[in-house]
């Protein structure tokens, strides 16, 4: 199963480091489904944004600088006097909305197709705890242009934490390096905003390497018994994958170049003034479900709690549910509580985006209780009374009668 | 179901979008047509150097535009004679020199624009206690953006019978809580314009909300020219990429 060349050079390295052998396993001959949708071009565009964030990213540091009194002016020194620095600024503020607009299609992905289930356990937490480091990640990065919204938000965010009985208040002055949100903030921030993006690169490697131990889940959720199941990843999915790519990109582009504000708070614009308060102090768009579920309990320390268990109770998720099938294509109920799990999940997000008084408190709190039912009540039960629908016996199966009926048309 | 679902979430979606818009919770904004605006816009020139005038004439005399210079006004469509005699009519305070001490000399195009007060408490006390704020940032600091700047210009109103004014603040239908501490800045003919246009209140608001778009998004004509390339080139490459896939899918099923 070596990697095959005639390349002196390549033979030379490959004898010492089999390095050509490895990555050949990871994308030449690496046996994928052949009936993957386009569901399943989320994951390479992902990986792709982390990369467009990290090259960004390092070459905004070469002009950004990390203190109260000049960050504010260094991002704008970014946008008027570097060459090209408005492209690379808002390249790195637009991809982080791409990043999570991609990652929140493979999660969603996963949840449809039953994608966490035995074998993929491992695989899926290894995926959750990539999601909580980008929102760690996102949320320092969206301190440093130090804005009204970066001061504010740092402020609440790090105030969640004074909820922790007995060590909370020491843990916020240790975040703070002070009484309040101030200079050594940011540079701690800054610093594990360089950082975290490098371990969520190694992360995404053992993700892949999880991912290859059994290979992917398809859209059918069963098992690949032999060859006529599979097809090489290349050169089908890296064509398949550049395809997603330039589609992505060209979507990206249309934010980037005509509207690169759309996703920003027009407040970030104001320098950070720690002595006015912004009417609404809201978080970027994709926390905002976590923002509503925060804000749904009266109680400080209860609504921290239940937003970090909104995310934790993911964990849980391939116990809770107890069909052995894993696809929702067969399972007739599930599918219609996914959907409606999907939009509760976009509720959330609307109520986090308005203030919390009137009507939206207890759409909130109703969305809330539903959202953790979905986890807590409704995937053990209906994984229980369910009756799916038959399974096909083998993928090629499944997949030649529909070919066979395009090729008669 | 399923589609009834998805219509409702993402009906939920553009009600979160929606809202950002009206979080002013005041009077709508009358929407203009901005030369900028559309895919392919630009800035009108002639407007940006009425604009500016506004600015320099009757703005500058309270807000500073900390993040400029005078030779970004070369964009303006002023040559390099007309910006350094602009930068020539301020004085700006410079040094320490060979003995120690500043001193003040005309302005170059390299100086950011000369701030009309030398800190925030001069501001705050020449202005009843409120700081006027800066505004090279202005038109993407506020929802609404130029038409917000434009229709805060406009908006100045006796107050309704009955509205509780507090003393020293002014009465604007635009401004969120309607009591703005800025007096109605611009006035008909307050400026004479180069260029012969009639300098009507309207006007003059449309012209200094342009200067201000340019001041927050001098960059804007090259992103749009550039947006306009890549998206035709990713439009080409995904057709080419399409077309491949197709072919090399072509023996799978
Ligand atoms: C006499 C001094 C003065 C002049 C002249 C002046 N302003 Fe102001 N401006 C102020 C003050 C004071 C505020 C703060 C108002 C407040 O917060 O209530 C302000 C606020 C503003 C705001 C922000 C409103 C908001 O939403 O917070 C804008 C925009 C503005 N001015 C634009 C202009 C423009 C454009 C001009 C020139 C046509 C101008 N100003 C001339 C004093 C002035
Ligand atoms: C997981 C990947 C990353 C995400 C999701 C992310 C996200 C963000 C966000 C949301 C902002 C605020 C943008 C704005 O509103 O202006 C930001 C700013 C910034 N990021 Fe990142 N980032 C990532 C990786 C990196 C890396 C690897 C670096 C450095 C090597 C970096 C350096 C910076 C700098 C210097 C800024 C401040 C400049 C600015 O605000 O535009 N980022 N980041």
């Amino acid at each position: 199963m070596a990697f095959q060349s005639d390349n002196k050079v390549i033979k030379w390295i490959e004898y010492r480091l089999p390095i050509f052998t490895l990555l050949d396993h990871a994308v030449g001959t690496y046996p994928a489904p052949k009936n993957l949708s386009y569901w399943w071009n989320f994951g390479s565009l992902a990986g792709l944004m982390l990369v467009v964030q990290i090259v960004t990213g390092i070459v905004l540091v070469m002009h950004y600088t990390p203190h109260t009194s000049l960050a504010f002016t260094s991002v704008e020194h970014i946008m008027r006097d570097v060459n090209y620095g408005w492209l690379i600024r808002y390249i790195h503020m637009n991809g982080a909305s791409f990043f999570f607009i991609a990652v929140y299609f493979h999660i969603f992905r996963g949840l449809y197709y039953g994608s966490y289930k035995a074998p993929r356990e491992l695989l899926w937490f290894l995926g959750i705890i990539i999601y909580l480091l980008m929102m760690a990640t996102a949320f320092m990065g969206y301190v440093l242009p130090w804005g009204q919204m970066s001061f504010w938000g740092a402020t609440v965010i790090t105030n969640l934490f004074s909820a922790i009985p007995v060590v909370g208040e020491s843990i916020v002055t240790l975040l703070w390096g002070g009484f309040s949100v101030g200079n050594p903030t940011l540079n701690r921030l800054f610093s594990l905003h360089y950082l975290l993006p490098f371990i969520i690169v190694g992360l995404v490697i053992l993700h892949i390497w999880a991912l290859h131990q059994h290979g992917s889940n398809n859209p059918l959720g069963i098992d690949k018994k032999d060859s006529r199941d599979t097809i090489p990843f290349h050169p089908y999915y890296t064509i398949k994958d550049l395809f997603g790519i330039a589609v992505f990109l060209l979507v990206f582009s249309i934010f980037l170049f005509y509207s690169p504000n759309f996703f920003g708070e027009p407040d970030n614009y104001i320098e950070a003034n720690p002595l006015v308060t912004p009417a609404h102090i809201v978080p970027e768009w994709y926390l905002l479900p976590f923002y509503a579920i925060l804000r749904s309990v009266p109680s400080k320390l209860g609504g921290v709690i239940l937003m970090f268990a909104a995310i934790l109770i993911l964990f849980v998720l391939p116990w809770l549910d107890t069909s052995r099938v894993r696809s929702a294509k067969f399972r007739p109920v599930y599918k219609q509580f996914f959907w409606i799990f999907l939009a509760n999940c976009l509720l959330l997000g609307v109520v986090g985006a308005k203030p919390p008084e009137g009507i939206w408190v207890l759409i909130g709190r109703l969305a809330t209780v539903y959202y953790f039912a979905h986890f807590l009540v409704i995937c053990p039960l209906v994984g229980w009374f369910e009756r799916p629908r038959p399974l096909p016996t083998s993928i090629n199966e499944a997949v030649l009668p529909k070919a066979a009926a395009a090729a008669g048309e | 179901m399923r589609k009834t679902i998805l219509s409702l979430g993402l009906a939920a979606v553009i009600g979160l979008v929606a809202p950002a818009a009206q979080a002013s919770e005041g009077l709508a904004l009358p929407k203009l047509s901005w030369s900028f605006s559309a895919p392919f816009g630009t800035y009108d020139r002639a407007a940006l150097q009425r604009g500016f005038q506004v600015y320099k004439e009757v703005c500058a005399a309270c807000h500073s535009m900390s993040l400029l210079a005078y030779r970004d006004l070369q964009d303006l469509g002023y040559n390099e004679a007309e910006v350094k005699a602009i930068a020539a009519q301020y004085e700006v305070t410079d040094g320490p020199n060979d003995q120690g001490e500043m001193f003040q000399r005309p302005a170059v195009p390299s100086d950011r624009f000369k701030a009309p007060f030398p800190n925030v408490q001069a501001a705050k006390a020449a202005n009843n206690g409120a700081a006027p704020p800066d505004l090279s940032l202005m038109a993407k600091a506020r929802v609404g953006g130029p038409d917000y700047i434009h229709a805060l210009m406009i908006g100045y109103e006796n107050a309704p019978a009955g509205f509780a004014m507090q003393p020293g603040l002014n009465y604007n239908k635009y401004f969120p809580g309607n009591q703005i501490a800025m007096p109605a800045p611009i006035n008909p003919d307050g400026v004479t314009f180069a260029d012969g246009t009639k300098a009507t209140v309207d006007q003059q608001a449309k012209d200094v909300a342009n200067f201000l778009m340019w001041a927050a998004e001098p960059k804007l004509e090259q992103r749009h020219r550039m947006g306009a390339q890549v998206i035709l080139f990713l439009l080409l490459l995904s057709v080419v990429l399409y077309i491949a896939k197709r072919k090399i899918w072509s023996d799978v099923h």
